[in-house]
């Protein structure tokens, strides 16, 4: 038992440890891949490390009225996002740190975390913060029950609002088709894209005010702090893409603890981050930006295809 | 009573210390005017008093209900007070947040703020010991007395500065509803009661709740004495469309009492629902349960869409409490259908989240609602227009108000999430019950409850960013100073509680447990026990479970770990400088986000919702103004065509005083001569 809990501990950390030294690579892979679509001169792979490395050596510069809170938020938003990574079965089902939270608190994650960036991009009383906590909140209300929704049809698949029982049930019973997954697949999607500033909803490569979301409020972010709000960002589409995997794709996330299982659990989960990849740089490809007021009726439809999602499966498959 | 004297009970103490608070409000009358002996020394005894009830109270949840009958009241009509776990459970809620709510109002009162402390001291001590009575009541008649009492000692708390004509308005309103709503609660125990004859069959006083319980009334009266005691009930909790005194009365009292009203008084309407509708009806239908559901989920989302666009903070919370009070119904419309199909472990799910609503609900709303009022002292300023950048004068204030926030929009580790997620659970259990239309409605509704969980989070936002953060918007706020320590003491206390509430929900559920097995007849201490103190999986832990502790830890770790390992690693160099801004040079205060901007996707999201007055300024404007009044539809829609038609009445009845004695003799003659006609007929 003991053995057990600590192998289990150790694969833990391992999953830190992976989604820490992954996130910066899958957005140097999805901005590699969206030059190469768009037939651009590619940037090199590892550029996302060498920036939050650049970041680190910088000294930060703060505006005179930042308070703690606006220094102190860096910190919480990273340590959020890491707790998420921690629950997000990504290299096994049998987390010891699975039981500290469900899908719902993971909902909770993310939220807390916006909440922080949000007060953040309010605290220097910049025209530009309190535009991008505004739009931010907008979209985050606006994604959230969505996101919520589509976690209660997974768990009412299978019995559990526990994310490692939703992809046990999921990955290794007998094989089904759940229509309701293929609405709650495309409502993922839509509030991953919102979720992570992503064209159509936000540009991550934006720097022309009056479109920004996410980089208004971390306009007066330098040195160190963007550091970290970088690397949490590049963590959440990390986040954001596994748990789509693991409910979507949950095929090669092993149930036990153990060096083989790893090594299957590990290239697995590389290749399907690719291919997650490469089709969230199509998507931004394929599509142009909107307008922040159109974003409501592209997060309503989400929603309602969640909710949808829930009644297919009352429909037909509740009595299975 | 010779037994009581033997060894006294728990409620003997209860009573005793109830006396304490009224003999305490009588002590302000001595010497209305010495604030320094009202304030500093009868407060901080109430709040001693308070701690004693709480404490008292906790002790009796689970224990065997007591009961005492007071010799007051009308010759045959005794006051029966009980103690069982369910009024345990909600004075442990009054006691308790008193207790903060007190301490605070000794450093709060002011000399030529409204009435004279003394007179407020009286009040206020009354207005805790009618709803204590409220709680403790075991008859229709002590429950009304109490109940009116409550209203009426609120209303002179609400009008304290009744100078102002916008607060008299006010309180005249929340008067107004109250006994509207105190006249559907005492139909319903009409209906509960039966007949004239039926209590001495049963060997048990008339109107007493021990009679309605014995009582099974046949579905048609059962759901009158329902509906009644919703409607009563639901006008004292804010209701929609019985909601329009929140907004008016919070923001005109003074703020310990707008705390007191939202975080306690609001309760007792939910207690008062939860004894009628669980305890004394024992006939229960299940289609209320979805009445309820539907009718809190409405009052939800409108309270909370409300919420956002607000621009005066006590309004905000004001129509937060709405919300909140929408999601409590929700989870008693929950329970009830649950109840219906006889599913009780479900029942009891239900029920838990909403008696841990009401705990989360009291501690944070009543930490929001003092924080308003130490920015109100401290700036003179209740508009969020006006605020801004407070957190750099009132640290205090500011970071303790961020856990109220962050609880109140039902974010993890705090205890607003603990709630949420329970209800939330329950909501994920439906597909169990036996019925297919419901089955499908009510997943719907839990999308409903998520969105306005998310749009709490916005107003909460707001509420913070605007008042706490960025530049100040007006200059005389640089003169703003932080709370008292008599302030700061009691903030800590209720922001201890949404801390602690949120951190050990096992240990919370444990003692819930009491009063879920006197509701519905089981409870979930017995599974949340098996998963240790550590672990929350309210059902079975393959099912859901949450460990509030380990989160706290995990981030707090990672994030002192991050902030070591970056200085170890690189360095801690700061240069402070102005904002950047993306290059603009000229920035200002007046160029942040006002109240109404951050509002503005709301009212745009959500315009059919309000009634909106727009005032833009057209191109040629010498002097642009550009205002925006949002209201709600209910006054238009409910409230003035029923003013109009009771004013239209009156006049007509009108008619008839002429003002001449000769006519009102005619009146009496005429009727004279109608009843003996009768009577002889």
């Amino acid at each position: 038992m003991n053995a057990n809990l600590a192998a289990g501990i150790l694969l833990q950390f391992l999953e830190l440890i992976a989604a820490l030294v992954l996130a910066p690579l899958l957005s140097g892979w999805v901005n590699q891949c969206r030059a190469l679509l768009q037939n651009r001169s590619a940037p090199p792979l590892m550029l996302p490390y060498r920036q939050i490395a650049k970041l680190f050596e910088k000294e930060v510069v703060l505006a005179g009225n930042a308070s703690s809170l606006f220094r102190a938020a860096p910190y919480i938003i990273f340590a959020c996002m890491a707790l998420a990574s921690l629950i997000v079965p990504t290299l096994s089902t049998d987390l010891p740190f699975a039981a500290a939270a469900d899908a719902i608190a993971l909902v909770g994650i993310f939220a807390l975390a916006r909440v922080f960036i949000a007060l953040a991009g309010m605290d220097v009383g910049t025209s530009f913060g309190s535009l991008g906590a505004r739009r931010e909140m907008l979209i985050g209300f606006l994604a959230e029950p969505a996101l919520l929704m589509v976690f209660f049809t997974t768990s009412l698949i299978s019995q559990s609002t526990s994310l490692a029982i939703i992809v046990e049930t999921l990955g290794h019973r007998e094989f089904a088709i759940y229509p309701s997954l293929a609405f709650a697949g495309v409502a993922f999607t839509m509030v991953s894209l919102a979720e992570n500033a992503r064209v159509p909803v936000d540009n991550p490569t934006t720097h022309l005010e009056l479109t920004m979301i996410h980089e208004a409020m971390i306009l007066e972010y330098s040195g160190r702090h963007l550091a970290l709000i970088e690397w949490a960002a590049s963590l959440k589409l990390y986040a954001y893409s596994c748990i789509g995997l693991a409910l979507f794709f949950p095929w090669g996330i092993p149930q036990g603890v153990g060096i083989e299982t790893l090594l299957i659990a590990m290239p697995a989960l590389l290749f399907k981050l690719a291919v997650g990849g490469v089709i969230l740089a199509l998507i931004e490809t394929l599509s142009a930006k909107m307008r922040i007021f159109r974003a409501p009726e592209f997060l309503g439809t989400a929603f309602l295809l969640a909710v949808l999602a829930m009644l297919v499966h009352l429909l037909l498959e509740a009595g299975k | 009573m010779q037994d009581a004297l033997a060894a006294p009970l728990a409620i003997d103490w209860l009573l005793a210390l109830v006396l304490c608070w009224l003999l305490l409000g009588l002590a302000g009358m001595v010497a209305q005017r010495n604030l320094r002996y009202v304030a500093r020394t009868l407060f901080p005894l109430g709040a001693a008093v308070g701690l004693a009830i709480a404490g008292v109270a906790f002790a009796a949840l689970g224990e065997v209900p007591e009961t005492v009958v007071l010799p007051l009241g009308l010759p045959d009509l005794p006051f029966h007070l009980r103690l069982d776990s369910l009024s345990a459970l909600f004075l442990v809620i009054l006691g308790g947040i008193a207790a903060g709510i007190s301490i605070y109002a000794a450093g709060y009162l002011r000399k030529g703020e409204g009435t004279a402390p003394g007179l407020q001291c009286l009040q206020y001590h009354i207005f805790l010991a009618s709803m204590a009575l409220v709680l403790l009541a075991d008859d229709a008649y002590a429950f009304m007395v109490a109940w009116e009492l409550m209203a009426l000692s609120s209303f002179f708390l609400v009008t304290s500065d009744h100078r102002n004509p916008e607060i008299r308005r006010a309180g005249y309103l929340y008067l107004l509803i109250a006994h509207i709503g105190a006249i559907g609660i005492l139909l319903s125990f009409g209906v509960l009661q039966g007949g004239n004859d039926m209590a001495a069959s049963n060997g048990v006083s008339d109107y007493t709740f021990a009679h309605m319980r014995m009582m099974h009334p046949d579905g048609f009266w059962a759901t009158a004495a329902f509906g009644l005691a919703l409607f009563g009930f639901g006008a004292k909790a804010g209701l929609v469309p019985l909601h329009v005194w929140l907004p008016e009365a919070h923001p005109a009292a003074p703020s310990p009492v707008s705390a007191m009203m939202s975080a306690v008084m609001l309760k007792t309407a939910i207690y008062g629902f939860l004894r009628v509708s669980f305890d004394l009806l024992q006939t229960r239908l299940w289609w209320w349960g979805v009445v309820v559901l539907m009718l809190g989920l409405f009052t939800a989302l409108f309270g909370v869409i409300f919420s956002a666009v607000q621009t005066d903070m006590k309004r905000l919370l004001a129509y937060s409490s709405i919300e909140n009070i929408g999601l409590l119904f929700v989870g008693i419309g929950l329970a009830l259908t649950f109840d219906g199909f006889d599913m009780t472990i479900l029942a009891a799910l239900a029920l838990t989240a909403v008696l841990y609503h009401c705990l989360n609900h009291a501690a944070f709303k009543s930490l929001l609602f003092l924080a308003t009022g130490a920015v109100l002292h401290a700036t003179k300023e209740r508009s969020l227009g006006k605020l801004g950048g407070l957190i750099h004068k009132m640290p205090w204030v500011a970071w303790l108000s961020l856990l109220g926030v962050l609880a109140s929009a039902g974010l993890p580790p705090l205890n607003g999430f603990v709630s949420e997620w329970l209800l939330l659970q329950s909501f994920l259990f439906t597909p169990g019950l036996p019925h297919g239309y419901i089955n499908m409605l009510i997943p719907v509704a839990a999308a409903a409850v998520a969105l306005t969980a998310a749009i709490a989070g916005y107003a909460m936002v707001k509420f913070f960013g605007i008042i706490f953060l960025g530049q100040p918007r007006e200059e005389r706020l640089a003169e703003a100073h932080d709370a008292g320590l008599l302030e700061r003491i009691a903030m800590i206390w209720l922001g201890g509680l949404c801390v602690a509430l949120g951190i050990f929900p096992v240990f919370v559920i444990e003692q819930l447990d009491a009063v879920t097995q006197l509701l519905v007849g089981t409870g979930l201490g017995a599974a949340v026990r098996s998963g240790g103190w550590l672990l929350l999986a309210p059902v079975s832990e393959n099912r859901a479970s949450y460990e509030p502790l380990v989160f706290l830890l995990v981030i707090l770790a990672v994030g002192a770990a991050t902030f070591m390992l970056v200085r170890r690693f690189w360095h801690g160099r700061v240069r402070i400088t102005g904002a950047w801004d993306c290059g603009w040079t000229l920035q200002s205060a007046r160029m942040q986000d006002t109240s109404e901007g951050f509002g503005q996707p709301l009212r745009q999201v959500f315009s059919p919702f309000y009634r909106m007055t727009r005032e833009e300024p057209g191109s040629f404007d010498k002097a642009p103004r550009y205002s925006i009044v949002v209201e709600d539809h209910f006054w238009y829609w409910l409230y003035l065509p029923v003013a109009r038609a009771a004013d239209m009445g009156t006049r007509m009845v009108a008619f008839l005083q002429q003002g001449r004695i000769s006519v009102y003799l005619l009146y009496s003659f005429v009727t004279l001569i109608v009843l003996l006609f009768l009577i002889r007929g």
